[in-house]
């Protein structure tokens, strides 16, 4: 059962300052890159959403086919994005 | 005191709360402190807008870091999203932790929708510094108005904050004001969402004390 999740820290005007895969998948040739496109698009859903809660993390806002985003949002301008990928077990819920 | 009692040991760093760290500093050692960043900075500038401007810098980064700090310090992992909130949070709970009290007023603008003041008596950094007459209007509360700057700016806010002096008859020493005046951006989203401000007109004060 491999399962990797990305993880990556976001500064403000959304520039990646850290990103690490998390998990002991081998690496996917075909989507060497899908993880950081998949997030990228969720940082729209975040900035919007930030706003509307005063929590700081955020479960699951955006789904890609089975990739799952979740957010956890800092008081100050930057926020670190879990990306989970499943590759055996589809994603529930 | 040896013996006194067992601290629970905390096997991995990221489990032990955070500490509530030096609550207090001596008010000698900041205020020498403070005189020698704004005597270290007159030697590198021409002008005072030069000087003002350097010691709000300074103190951006002290806003910065201060905000994520009380967020998880004594906000227990809430995000401010409010304007009002915001402002409530700055007069409060950063002035509580940087002056050891709140501040004596939080005041809505009347001129303009977007200004709102922060006034104190007398800033703990101005309190050990005479400004020469030939310095006009500079006000060393700069470093105060960056802290603020910084600490909206982070949240979300921007803001152009400054600190002026506004004499009050009957005393000697003239309070000292932080002006707040929002960004263009901060103010047609935030009517949606800040239910106090948006319904009443200009010629409200909002006074909390």
């Amino acid at each position: 059962m491999a399962t990797t999740a990305c993880f990556i820290i976001v500064s403000r005007n959304c520039i990646p300052i850290y990103e690490a895969e998390v998990g002991s998948a081998p690496k996917r040739e075909d989507a060497a890159q899908l993880h950081q496109f998949v997030l990228h698009a969720a940082l729209d859903i975040v900035q919007d959403l930030a706003w509307t809660t005063s929590a700081m993390f955020l479960k699951a806002i955006d789904r890609f086919n089975d990739l799952v985003v979740s957010v956890y949002v800092t008081a100050g301008p930057s926020h670190m994005f879990n990306n989970d990928i499943s590759q055996c077990l589809p994603q529930t819920g | 005191m040896i013996g006194a009692g067992k601290i629970k040991q905390y096997s991995n760093v990221l489990d032990k709360p955070l500490s509530k760290g030096k609550q207090e500093v001596s008010l000698s050692a900041f205020a020498f402190l403070f005189s020698e960043l704004v005597q270290y900075n007159q030697t590198q500038v021409d002008n005072i807008a030069e000087l003002e401007r350097r010691l709000e810098d300074a103190g951006y980064a002290v806003g910065a870091r201060v905000l994520e700090l009380l967020c998880h310090r004594d906000k227990g992992n809430r995000r401010e999203t409010r304007l009002l909130g915001i402002l409530s949070f700055v007069h409060s709970t950063v002035w509580k932790v940087l002056f050891g009290k709140v501040a004596d007023s939080l005041e809505k603008g009347t001129e303009h929708e977007d200004e709102y003041m922060i006034s104190e008596k007398e800033l703990l950094v101005n309190r050990f510094i005479s400004i020469p007459k030939d310095m006009g209007t500079f006000n060393c509360g700069a470093f105060v108005a960056g802290i603020v700057r910084g600490v909206l700016d982070g949240a979300g806010f921007p803001a152009v904050v400054t600190a002026h002096f506004v004499p009050i008859e009957g005393q000697q020493r003239p309070r000292t004001t932080i002006l707040i005046k929002f960004a263009e951006e901060v103010f047609p989203g935030v009517y949606d969402v800040c239910s106090v401000g948006a319904k009443k007109r200009s010629k409200v004060r909002l006074s909390l004390r």
